[in-house]
């Protein structure tokens, strides 16, 4: 083991000597009380280590040893409703062991080894096994943790085993003489590997209208969700994470605030998925790096959230990974490439941050998993963007707009009058629109594209109208036009937005999103045909059925929606009969 | 922990002085984060905190600055401690300087426990969720930007705004809803003159509650660095009154922009690569520091919450300081000169205000359960009549329909009789009764945001139906 000795502190950066034969990115111990940090640069003799926790009280001259590992994570059973810091410590351990302060120097498993799990053979005796192979089952909740060979592992099972054991015990033995057991360990730095990569082409379904009909992702794609303080990004991170049609979510507080991590805790062991009816907890697990939390943790806390994700991608499962916020990842490799005192780039982040958030989103996709059954599993990421001032043109925003694929633009405007959640219609984009046309016409939802392309374009012809409208004044616009301003308030406020905390309207299915914007839509349709036969704008909107529209929100039966076609349509009728 | 020595190191090796830093020669054994105590060729003995160590230097920053260090014949004494501030129950009622040292003439306190003013981050699975409703006095603030116990909730303000009058305010009238808890309140001046310091001691002495008020006080003629260790040994302190001693403490920090002018200081000494407007790169993380200490903890009876108080440079709501603290904090109060000059008090612009935690306090059993509707109609209704007033402005008031002049008369006296109150002290009630009467200005259908079961009970007019 090679051992050294401090050399320079200066903050989470530590500079060590007589480290030579260390490899980048090695997990050292550092000081007397044995502090976690990661070997970043290496020069000769000397090693640069950006320590996961406070470094105050270290001296020059007391020693550093090399684990000779890279940082990782231990996977397996006892994942789900877990909460981590940065560097997978479950933290309910923590205070077990320091009391409600984090305090440092502290090490403990990722997932317990004590725990003991059923786990059941899927494979016999003398069948010939590779990496990503399932060769067994455990219970996690409702979920089937399918127990796989690790990757680049192959062999002629010899023995394989049935019954409750601990993560630690084989559960198979290989004819070389090789171990299984129900946990892994990977780094963190390093993506799990998968046979190929597949075009997303389904529907990450979300339950919020203004994502699910406007500016769809699809399962495996990228998400960006930039916005200043206050435009609800944690709001719609968390709605996410509580919605999406997905088995498994990774939620990641990264410098973030620490009541909000709260809430979560609080709130998702009493939420119910709405597809099994279970906790959300059951199927989430948590990272919490709060902003006073030490920086280098923040900084690895993305990996070890991504690494997780992809472990259970490689099962064959769909998952969902919140990054709340990036902007704080890039702040921390900020501070850290500052304290190495290099060459800066734009607004003092690292040259290498594009490099740095490209290879992280790229972590995301649809793949066909290793092993021979040809499972396909997804992690669709999301990642919300602090930009300073609401400032779109900062680094962060610009180079995780080159990757993303969907981008939700929060808008402060918006939510200064409480229109939440603030998606800026005219800014937000999508470019799976195309990808995702087949999947919702298998859905039953044929003239999705032309419900949304209408939408949109009334919106745009809003935005033009609104010009006129600040220089001469509403009533100089002619009827037809007027009625363009009232349809598209109605969109806005009946249709896009949407109650995160609301009991009904929280969670807004899909059938439900496509009925509202036909019944909208129709009574657009209808309305031109009355102004038509001469019936005024005015009269129109004093009907009650306009009323009903504004509470589809909280309705629960469709058919009740879909009776509004007729009610609109019998309305009209009869105020052209009194004419 | 850390060691503590049995013998003292002392050297007189400074070779460098410039701002608030010194640059000690070969010293060995030395831990990074610790306090440094110079002495001056005059006997003056000042405090300083090691930033950065290597093999022969250790930079220390000197919280009572460098006038008068030569690099001849001051002395420096390394204590291997971090900076700790001596607290106690005591504290209530006596007033400190910026790094915990009595101000006021009175006797040192007697220390229960000495504790390291960076204190240590709450475990989050630790924490507590704040729930419970304060009520604060202010419609603005209760009715619609609700502060709950354990939240962090600053004040926006700008140059000439009375902010301070608010706080005063809001410190002189929050309770929680049926009960009568010990509180405590801290106040931290950070570089703010003497006459706003004696402003906050003549209102707290008023009303009666000076027996009840810690205060720490960096002026702003007393030394800009010591203004770094004052919010952490007041939040100390805050938390060894809460946490030990299950008092409910409210956290006046004013004024935070002067705190991140006293970070700079030292960052732009260090030559550290600046971020924006010159602000160090880890000003963030550096600020979480500070505003992640409110909160609750799972099994202790305390709290803490925070109201920072900071004025916008040129009222820029996108400067660092309050665009950083908005990313932390949960939710911000904003004061605008606009409502000001039209002479609303408290010049609250409810728009951009936020109150992050609101839903935790509020509903049935805490407030009342059309308190959410209402706030949103508020909301909603106000913003629309603002953009009306902008149009007005352009085309005139009789380019309008007729909904939308009930809509600017909304605007007007929502602001008229919501938001003014001046010193009123409303109660929660008072607050949604003022909005109803508000709401009989539009017309019922317009109220979209609020259930229709609400109405029914809560409207004046369909009270008086009934």
């Amino acid at each position: 083991m090679i051992v050294g000795a401090i050399s320079r502190i200066s903050g989470p950066v530590v500079l060590s000597e007589g480290m030579r034969g260390s490899r980048m990115y090695d997990v050292v111990k550092v000081g007397t009380q044995q502090l976690n940090g990661e070997i970043i640069r290496l020069d000769r003799d000397q090693a640069v280590i950006q320590v996961y926790e406070d470094t105050t009280g270290l001296q020059v001259g007391e020693h550093v040893s090399n684990t000779g590992l890279p940082l990782s994570v231990e996977l397996g059973p006892g994942l789900l409703s877990s909460i981590y810091d940065g560097i997978q410590r479950p933290l309910p351990l923590l205070a077990e062991k320091s009391g409600s302060f984090i305090s440092r120097g502290i090490s403990v498993p990722g997932i317990s080894h004590e725990k003991r799990w059923r786990f059941s053979p899927r494979v016999k005796t003398g069948v010939r096994v590779s990496g990503g192979d399932v060769i067994g089952t455990a219970h996690e909740y409702h979920l089937e943790h399918r127990i796989m060979v690790p990757p680049f592992v192959s062999g002629m099972v010899r023995d394989i085993y049935e019954g409750e054991f601990t993560i630690d015990e084989p559960v198979c033995i290989l004819e070389d003489g090789r171990q299984i057991t129900m946990m892994q360990t990977w780094p963190v730095r390093k993506g799990r590997p998968y046979q190929r990569k597949m075009d997303p082409d389904t529907l990450l379904v979300t339950g919020q209208r203004v994502f699910d009909t406007l500016f769809p992702v699809t399962k495996g794609g990228t998400a960006m969700i930039p916005g200043g303080f206050g435009t609800g990004k944690t709001v719609a991170e968390q709605t996410l994470a509580k919605w999406s049609d997905t088995q498994i979510v990774v939620y990641i507080g990264c410098g973030e605030r620490g009541n909000e991590m709260t809430d979560v805790l609080t709130e998702f062991p009493e939420l119910l998925d709405p597809k099994t009816k279970l906790p959300l907890i059951q199927r989430t697990v948590l990272i919490a790096n709060t902003s006073n939390m030490p920086v280098a943790a923040r900084e690895a806390s993305i990996y070890t959230g991504i690494t997780i994700a992809e472990y259970y991608r490689d099962m064959g499962y769909d998952v969902a990974l919140m990054a709340d916020s990036t902007s704080r990842w890039g702040e921390a490799l900020r501070e850290v490439s500052g304290r190495l005192e290099e060459m800066p780039g734009e607004e003092g982040y690292p040259a290498y941050l594009a490099t740095r958030l490209a290879a992280f989103y790229e972590r995301a996709g649809r793949v066909v998993c290793l092993g021979s059954d040809e499972r396909k599993g997804s992690v669709t990421v999301v990642g919300a963007v602090s930009p300073p001032g609401g400032d779109f043109s900062e680094p962060i925003t610009q180079n995780t707009l080159r990757i993303a694929g969907t981008f939700w633009a929060l808008d402060t405007s918006l939510a200064y009058r409480r229109h939440f959640p603030s998606v800026n219609w005219i800014k937000s984009y999508s470019l799976y629109l195309d990808q995702i046309q087949d999947w919702y016409t298998a859905s039953g939802f044929s003239d999705w594209k032309e419900l949304r392309a209408r939408a949109m374009y009334l919106l745009q012809k809003e935005v033009e109208l609104q010009e006129i409208v600040q220089l001469v004044g509403p009533d100089a616009l002619p009827e037809s036009e007027k009625a363009i301003l009232e349809i598209t308030r109605m969109i806005r406020e009946d249709f896009l937005q949407q109650s995160a905390y609301h009991d009904i309207d929280s969670f807004c299915s899909l059938e439900k999103q496509y009925w509202m914007l036909k019944v909208i839509l129709f009574f657009y349709d209808r309305l031109n045909q009355s102004m038509g036969k001469g019936i005024s704008l005015s009269k129109i909107l004093k009907l009650p059925v306009k009323a009903e529209i504004g509470r589809m929100k909280e309705l629960t039966e469709i058919e009740k929606i879909k009776d509004l076609v007729d009610q609109i349509d019998g309305s009209l009728g009869s105020l052209e009969v009194e004419r | 922990m850390i060691r503590v020595p049995l013998f003292t190191k002392e050297a007189r090796a400074i070779n460098y002085v410039s701002g608030p830093l010194i640059f000690i020669q070969n010293v060995k054994g030395v831990s990074y984060g610790e306090i440094v105590r110079i002495i001056l060729p005059t006997g003056e003995e000042r405090t300083g905190q090691v930033l950065d160590i290597s093999k022969d230097i250790a930079v220390t920053q000197v919280y009572e600055g460098t006038s008068g260090i030569d690099n001849k014949e001051t002395r420096v004494r390394f204590t291997g401690e971090p900076p700790k501030v001596k607290v106690s129950i005591e504290m209530l009622g006596r007033i400190f300087n910026g790094i915990g040292k009595p101000r006021d003439g009175g006797p040192e306190i007697i220390e229960e426990s000495n504790l390291d003013i960076n204190g240590m981050p709450i475990n989050p699975s630790a924490r507590d969720k704040p729930a419970d409703f304060i009520q604060t006095g202010m419609s603005t603030i209760d009715g619609l930007n609700t502060l709950v116990r354990g939240q962090k909730l600053p004040i926006f303000s700008g140059a000439g705004l009375p902010a301070n009058k608010l706080a005063a305010q809001i410190a002189r009238q929050a309770r929680v809803l049926g009960e009568e808890e010990k509180f405590a309140v801290i106040f931290v001046a950070m570089g703010i003159t003497y006459k706003e310091a004696s402003f906050f001691m003549r209102d707290f002495e008023k009303t009666g509650a000076l027996e009840r008020v810690v205060f720490f006080m960096n002026l702003a003629d007393d030394p800009t660095i010591e203004r770094i260790a004052t919010p952490r040994c007041a939040l100390t302190a805050a938390e060894f009154l809460a946490y030990e001693h299950d008092l409910h403490v409210l956290v006046i920090l004013t004024d935070m922009i002067n705190y991140c002018e006293a970070l700079r200081e030292i960052s732009t000494a260090r030559e550290e690569v600046p971020g924006r407007r010159g602000y160090p790169g880890y000003m963030y993380t550096d600020l979480a520091s500070i505003y992640e200490r409110a909160g609750r903890v799972k099994g202790r009876k305390g709290s803490i919450t925070q109201i920072p108080i900071l004025t916008m440079p040129d009222d820029d709501i996108t400067h660092p300081v309050p665009d950083l603290t908005g990313y932390i904090t949960e939710g911000q109060i904003v004061l605008s000169r606009d409502l000001f000059r039209r002479g609303a008090d408290p010049p609250i612009d409810s728009l951009p205000c936020l109150s992050r935690l609101m839903n935790l306090g509020i509903g049935p059993g805490k407030t009342r359960e059309d308190h959410r509707n209402v706030a949103d109609q508020l909301y909603a209704s106000y913003a629309y009549g603002r953009d009306l007033r902008r149009l007005v402005a352009i085309v005139g008031e009789e380019a309008l329909t007729e909904l939308d002049k009930r809509y600017l008369k909304f605007a007007d006296e929502f602001e008229r009789h919501f938001i003014t109150q001046g010193d009123e002290n409303r109660s929660i009630e008072r607050t949604l009764e003022i909005a109803w009467q508000l709401f009989t200005l539009l017309p019922e259908e317009e109220l979209k945001r609020i259930k229709r079961e609400f109405i029914q009970k809560y409207h004046p007019a369909a009270q008086k139906g009934m």
